[in-house]
């Protein structure tokens, strides 16, 4: 087996002090502290919405919402139509492929005398458990009546679980109404 | 009693109380936020910049922040409420006894530094320093390597590997620039021919600091005169300088601050010495080390950067006004201040030693260089008499 030589470099006599190294390297995190206390490092410079400070979002005053991508996925929701219909048909796909179980859904039946007695079902109740849910987006990928949605929310927070759970109401509350979608339901006697 | 013994009790009791707790504890507190705050500008980051008066928790709608200045204050309380853990496989006495064997030698050390020149109290001078006795760098040697106990015994009654590594590091690193420490000073201690600090602060003021020759009794650098009595001070300078960059370095290395961190050194023992420490006992060392950074710029304020002095003359006048001596404490307190923002600085500057490479600086490079030192000082001497 060949010996490979590893060849030092070699020094010079200022490299060999130590010292005109040491005050270089002070003057570089003294120009840098410089520029960082006037806002002028790189970081500060950034699009994100930086503190000045560096890079450094600081939460409650700067915030991520007008940097957030189209794609960003938050809490997910249930959404209404343009005629105000709940548009879940509690088929349950979400429930079945829910990774972490977060959602829970009761079904019950429409009324005859519902104007929109012929999608024949509607969720009694819709859980969605924020201390579970891991924003995969597969409940919306899955629902067949583009009735869910993950929305551009992220700051979920609650003092106890309970709090956490996200019923119905909730989920209406913070879906509200989306227009455009298809609307099979309107077409069918 | 004599009323000049009481006098005498009185007054130290009362500088005894303002230098340690008015003055040393709360810039302790303070350089742990300077630390956090600086090394925070330096790595493009924030830092604590929230704790203040938390108002909300009296229903306002906003806290006062103060740019986290409540900071210390928070560290503090949360030191003395975590829950106080001894593991079981620690030997007791020494566990105990450990952390106040690190904390109280830093803080036995102020006692010997000038702060000001003097105050009239009743008509009488009174110096402002706890004790003004002939010995005050030898006192500091004495009792600032006492410390390496504590460090020692921390690791060993720690019972754990880490902690031992630690604790056998810091005993052979300050034991070994202990020496170059000692020997470093030897050239100052020459020039001023005495070891009473405030004598050598005084003259400091008279002459120009050592490390800043720009005045002497003739006057300051805007005088003829200065011009042609100056040639013996510059002249001296050179070894005087070759001084100050040997005991700055081994105060870092006596401090344990970064570069010469090997005692704790995250990366590698974990948390060194204090490993097994929690609550208020990880705390004392904490404590002791800032004092010991502190206490070590004071004596190189002291030595190096005339102390207490403004220079340029001016020290006379301000020794005359009626509060002079209080400014003098000023002056000396900003020149600390500037110090520890440069051990600060330093820190989050220079990477941590290799452990051959630390033995070697201190035995095979500042040994030596701090002995010629004080052959180059005494020719230096001899030649201008």
């Amino acid at each position: 087996m060949a010996i490979i030589k590893i060849k030092r470099p070699q020094l010079t006599i200022a490299e060999k002090l130590y010292l005109p190294a040491v005050i270089k390297g002070l003057s570089i995190t003294l120009g840098h502290a410089i520029r960082a206390v006037l806002g002028k490092t790189p970081g500060a410079k950034r699009n994100f919405n930086s503190s000045g400070m560096g890079i450094t979002m600081q939460y409650p005053e700067t915030k991520w919402d007008d940097q957030l991508p189209d794609y960003y996925r938050g809490v997910p929701a249930l959404v209404t139509d343009e005629k105000g219909r709940e548009r879940c048909v509690s088929c349950q796909l979400c429930e079945f492929i829910c990774p972490p179980k977060a959602i829970a859904i009761i079904p019950t039946e429409i009324e005859s005398d519902d104007p929109w007695a012929k999608v024949e079902k509607r969720p009694q109740e819709f859980d969605i458990d924020m201390t579970r849910c891991i924003y995969c987006g597969m409940c919306e990928e899955v629902c067949p009546e583009q009735a869910i949605y993950l929305r551009q929310d992220y700051a979920m927070t609650g003092l106890s679980r309970a709090e956490m759970v996200n019923d119905k109401e909730r989920l209406y509350e913070i879906g509200g109404v989306r227009e455009g979608l298809v609307n099979k339901w309107n077409d069918i006697k | 009693m004599d009323p000049a013994i009481l006098f005498l009790i009185l007054t130290t009791a009362v500088k005894i109380v303002v230098f340690t707790f008015v003055f040393t504890l709360p810039i302790i507190a303070y350089s742990t936020y300077a630390e956090r705050r600086v090394s925070s500008i330096i790595q493009d980051r924030v830092g604590p910049n929230r704790v203040g008066i938390p108002l909300t928790l009296f229903g306002a709608k906003k806290d006062i922040p103060f740019a986290g200045l409540l900071q210390p204050l928070a560290d503090g309380l949360k030191a003395f409420l975590k829950e106080d853990l001894v593991p079981a496989h620690v030997r007791k006495f020494f566990f105990w006894i450990a952390p106040a064997l690190t904390a109280a030698p830093a803080f036995l050390c102020i006692c010997i530094i000038p702060f000001g020149s003097s105050i009239t109290v009743f008509d009488q001078p009174v110096k402002l320093v706890i004790a003004d006795i002939d010995a005050g760098p030898l006192f500091v040697f004495a009792i600032a390597s006492l410390s390496v106990y504590g460090i020692t015994f921390a690791g060993w009654a720690s019972n754990n590997k880490y902690s031992f590594l630690g604790g056998v590091r810091s005993c052979a690193q300050m034991i070994s620039y202990e020496i170059s420490l000692g020997l470093s000073l030897i050239p100052v201690l020459m020039v001023f021919g005495q070891l009473n600090l405030s004598d050598i602060v005084h003259s400091q003021a008279d002459n120009g600091w050592t490390l800043l020759p720009l005045w002497n009794e003739h006057g300051s650098v805007f005088d003829a005169a200065y011009w042609q009595n100056c040639k013996e001070q510059w002249l001296l300078m050179i070894p005087l300088t070759i001084s100050f960059i040997i005991f700055t370095t081994s105060i870092f290395a006596e401090t344990n601050r970064m570069p010469f961190d090997l005692p704790e050194c995250e990366t590698e023992l974990v948390g060194g010495y204090h490993t097994e420490y929690s609550s208020m006992k990880f705390a004392l060392f904490f404590l002791g080390e800032y004092a010991a950074m502190i206490v070590g710029s004071a004596i190189i304020v002291t030595l190096f950067f005339g102390g207490w002095s403004l220079g340029f003359g001016l020290d006379t006048a301000i020794s005359n006004m009626a509060l002079g001596g209080l400014l003098h404490i000023l002056i000396f307190l900003t020149k600390v201040i500037a110090f520890v923002i440069f051990f600060i600085w330093v820190r989050w500057t220079v990477p941590r030693f290799r452990y051959d490479q630390l033995m070697k600086l201190g035995w095979v490079v500042f040994f030596e260089l701090a002995l010629v030192n004080i052959f180059i000082t005494a020719g230096i001497i001899m030649l201008l008499n």
